[in-house]
């Protein structure tokens, strides 16, 4: 079935890199991408995506707060929270508010194998 | 005086770059964190190229506040310093941090040199090396010394600059064991090698962008 992804990143180049893993993976789906936690909140009621993929680190509010949030907003939707920074702490903050954890360099694999899981 | 160097970047080689440094500085907590076994909470840099001017007044040179920092050379495509630079009333706090528990003063002034010139060795060869793995070049980096002083003798290290150097400052603040540091890491990087650094932003951009469009609604 096809799914709709949100890709929330500050760096255009980040999203760009998911864009590319995402169109090789699933170049049916629809793609959808937000500069800010702000602007994904927004289009998470806009839009209705399925999966979001959040960058950890953006400036102003984090993508692990944004994943607790969208939690809140919206139960049914996968989350995936990737970042470069796998310390302990905040692979264990990720799955606690259900996210799943990317390490980044975000590799085809690793995106495969979530999503894979995400649409079971 | 201009701050803006003359080898300007556009927008999106820009964000690749603060890209690389995001990355770099994350591998750069990893490490940290393993050192001081806490989270270590770093904030998402602020990156940008400027004269070597602009930079030393970014360093608060006007107040006359002292200064520490950790140098290292690096060699390769891309030649320079780079240099993670602390007003000097924190270096201690960094120190403390790393070095944890709570050794007397005494030990911790003797353990202050090896402690900064480890740290800096950490943070300025995990953003160094993950650049240069992203950009596909390898950079061969010195070991790091400590130096105390002013912005503008840090700018002015042997070898001597030239008038052309730019300046690629990043500013980033991290929090380890609840003290909060705030430093900057400079990158010295004469005219041929900020050149061949846009050069080599230009080809990362093009091996991550081959892709398809994104409908982006507009969101009110």
């Amino acid at each position: 079935m096809t799914q709709k992804v949100l890709i929330v990143d500050d760096s255009k180049l980040a999203r760009m890199a998911v864009t590319k893993a995402l169109n090789s993976l699933r170049p049916d789906w629809t793609r959808i991408e937000a500069s800010s936690a702000d602007e994904a909140l927004a289009l998470i009621k806009q839009a209705a995506p399925d999966i979001v993929l959040i960058d950890f680190n953006m400036p102003g509010k984090d993508g692990l707060t944004l994943a607790g949030e969208i939690r809140q907003l919206a139960p049914q939707i996968s989350l995936a929270v990737i970042s470069a920074n796998h310390q302990l702490e905040v692979i264990e903050r990720a799955r606690a508010t259900g996210a799943a954890f990317l390490p980044k360099p975000l590799t085809e694999k690793s995106l495969g194998d979530f999503l894979n899981a995400a649409t079971q | 005086m201009t701050d803006a160097h003359p080898v300007m970047l556009t927008e999106l080689e820009m964000d690749a770059l603060t890209e690389l440094v995001n990355l770099g500085v994350s591998n750069a907590a990893l490490s940290l964190r393993e050192m001081v076994r806490e989270e270590v909470i770093l904030s998402v840099p602020k990156v940008s190229i400027m004269t070597r001017e602009a930079a030393i007044a970014n360093l608060g040179e006007g107040d006359g506040r002292k200064l520490v920092a950790v140098h290292q050379h690096f060699h390769g495509d891309i030649e320079g310093r780079a240099l993670l630079i602390f007003p000097e009333t924190k270096s201690m706090e960094l120190v403390r941090a790393v070095v944890g528990g709570d050794l007397p003063l005494e030990e911790l002034m003797e353990l202050e040199q090896e402690a900064l010139a480890e740290t800096g060795n950490v943070i300025l060869n995990a953003c160094l090396g993950t650049i240069a793995n992203n950009l596909q070049h390898n950079l061969r980096i010195s070991l790091p010394e400590v130096v105390y002083g002013h912005g503008a003798e840090f700018f002015k290290l042997a070898p001597p600059p030239n008038v052309a150097d730019g300046v690629l400052f990043i500013y980033i603040n991290f929090v380890v064991r609840q003290r909060d540091i705030t430093g900057y890491i400079a990158l010295l990087l004469d005219l041929p090698s900020l050149i061949t650094l846009k050069d080599m932003l230009g080809r990362f951009i093009e091996r991550v962008g081959e892709s398809g469009i994104v409908t982006r609604p507009n969101v009110s």
